[in-house]
């Protein structure tokens, strides 16, 4: 087996970009992500594309040969749906395919248009993600699934919502020099607490805004690199997926998110790490509370301590342990089908030194993204090593 | 998806609920699920037996929602539950106001209709 290699990375600009299809978004982060490894299109072997909801927002299905066609590639193209963790399980399987030997050259990434909908549309849209039967048509939204989630957490370990704006007010902090993302603006803990209720005890500025944009990662094999002097500084070198019940009545639990401790465990393992050789991460923010939820899983912190990571500043960009320095979803944005990938390429860039952020970050090796759909029913988590500049000729 | 057809199995659990006979279905293991299913997702038993669902049961998590789908926008605010019934969890919308809700209140079970779409749905009623 070989570590797979990030040759190159593409974003567009995340935001409201309600007039530009998901093939073309797709077309300028992957375009981009080959000028970035410098890589012939002839070697590319596959496309792996994360998408969500493109049924419902352009009654477009079978996107994967679009998103093949959109990067001028004849390849074999497949579109993953795991809402909101589209493009990480999409990830996941280009990962494992350049590892075991199958493909040296891969794209994945992913791609949403949902601005194009109206507000309500569209949280009709990221419904879907949850069980129809037995939550939707209860009236449960995207949102409110999230609130049941904090409002136990809140019972079961204390904490509240001034703890949950903290989370809100860092990652737009960390967005302010970041050019793709949506929100390039500071906010205070008073105006996240001050902003309209959505779901209680979750408000606007709890949550992830709606966004359009794509992202594209080239892997390449150690193989591949070392032939064709391909810069590639960053190794993808493991992975882990964990699964849950669809509908939060069927867990014990709601306050965690076991999903994703599995999906952790399973690619600290992968990649021979533990969870304190973290120097940073990017993590599934589509909710305050679910950056809570995420950095308890990745074993960060213990159940009902992750809640104070970002007020006591052990997450903020000077903390020991940055969480989102991209923005995360919160203040970059969630464009669904391509956060999974994003993460990846804004980690990829953190790790390199090219990033706005990399500074805070100097001495950093090993980084890891976590990617989630719908309330951590499907739960993805890639390690990613900085490598030695010697070891990638050698 | 045609109007008039039915979900099997979800429907026929509403009817019943609406009855006052709710059911959900129990493996021999004791884990309880609700239908349609033919294996327990706990479990994978394929030996499922309607299980009365009781009486009252008490409320596990909860939240007002003040930003609805368009299936729900006459409705909102409303009081969103998960309430544990001892071996299953129903959601539903609470029919109180929402200071009057909170975990651990104790409440009954029903079938209602939404204010928008007139659609069938499960409700609670505090107790």
């Amino acid at each position: 087996m070989t570590d797979a290699r990030v040759g190159g990375v593409g974003l567009t600009h995340f935001g409201v970009h309600p007039e530009r299809t998901s093939r073309e978004l797709f077309a300028e982060a992957g375009l981009a992500a080959l000028d970035d490894a410098g890589i012939d299109r002839e070697d590319v072997e596959a496309v792996h594309y994360g998408n969500f909801m493109g049924e419902l927002s352009e009654h477009q299905g079978h996107q994967g040969p679009l998103a093949a066609e959109a990067l001028g590639l004849d390849v074999p193209a497949t579109r993953y749906e795991s809402a909101c963790a589209s493009s990480g399980v999409a990830l996941r399987q280009a990962f494992r395919d350049v590892r075991n030997g199958e493909a040296d050259v891969v794209v994945v990434g992913g791609s949403e248009r949902m601005n194009n909908l109206s507000t309500a549309e569209s949280t009709e849209a990221l419904a879907i993600a949850a069980d129809d039967l037995y939550e939707v048509r209860a009236g449960m939204t995207f949102p409110g699934a999230y609130a049941l989630m904090a409002a136990a957490y809140f019972e079961e370990f204390g904490g509240s919502r001034e703890d949950l704006a903290h989370i809100a007010v860092k990652n737009h902090a960390n967005a302010l020099g970041n050019d793709h993302a949506q929100y390039q603006r500071e906010i205070t803990v008073e105006d996240a607490l001050d902003s309209p209720p959505v779901a209680e005890p979750l408000h606007l500025y709890d949550a992830c805004p709606v966004t359009d944009g794509a992202s594209a990662v080239v892997l390449v094999s150690e193989e591949y690199a070392a032939a064709h002097d391909v810069a590639a500084e960053v190794a993808v070198t493991g992975t882990g997926q964990g699964g849950d019940k669809m509908a939060l009545q069927d867990r014990d639990d709601v306050a965690t998110s076991p999903a994703a401790t599995d999906a952790a465990e399973e690619a600290y393992a992968d990649a021979g790490v533990s969870a304190s050789d973290v120097d940073l991460a990017e993590v599934h923010d589509c909710f305050t509370i679910a950056e809570v939820l995420a950095v308890e899983s990745l074993g960060f912190f213990e159940h009902g301590e992750g809640i104070a990571a970002a007020r006591e500043g052990v997450t903020t960009r000077d903390g020991d342990l940055p969480v989102n320095l991209s923005g995360g979803l919160k203040a970059k944005g969630h464009p669904v089908g391509a956060t999974g990938t994003s993460q990846v390429a804004e980690l990829t860039k953190l790790l390199r030194g090219d990033h706005v952020n990399s500074e805070h970050v100097a001495d950093a090796t090993t980084a890891v993204a976590h990617n989630a759909g719908g309330t951590v029913a499907s739960a993805v988590v890639h390690v990613l090593e900085a490598v030695d500049d010697e070891e990638v000729g050698a | 998806m045609s109007e008039d057809v039915r979900d099997a199995g979800y429907d026929d659990f509403l009817d019943a609920l609406a009855a006052g006979e709710g059911y959900y279905l129990e493996c021999s293991e004791g884990h309880g699920s609700l239908p349609p299913r033919l294996a327990c997702p706990q479990c994978g038993d394929r030996d499922l037996v309607e299980t009365p669902v009781p009486e009252t049961g008490t409320v596990d998590s909860c939240s007002t929602i003040h930003v609805a789908t368009p299936s729900f926008v006459d409705d909102a605010p409303y009081v969103v539950a998960v309430v544990d019934f001892g071996a299953v969890r129903l959601t539903g919308q609470v029919r109180a106001d929402s200071e009057d809700v909170e975990i651990g209140s104790e409440v009954a079970p029903d079938v209602g209709e939404s204010a928008t779409t007139g659609e069938r749905l499960v409700t609670f009623e505090l107790r």
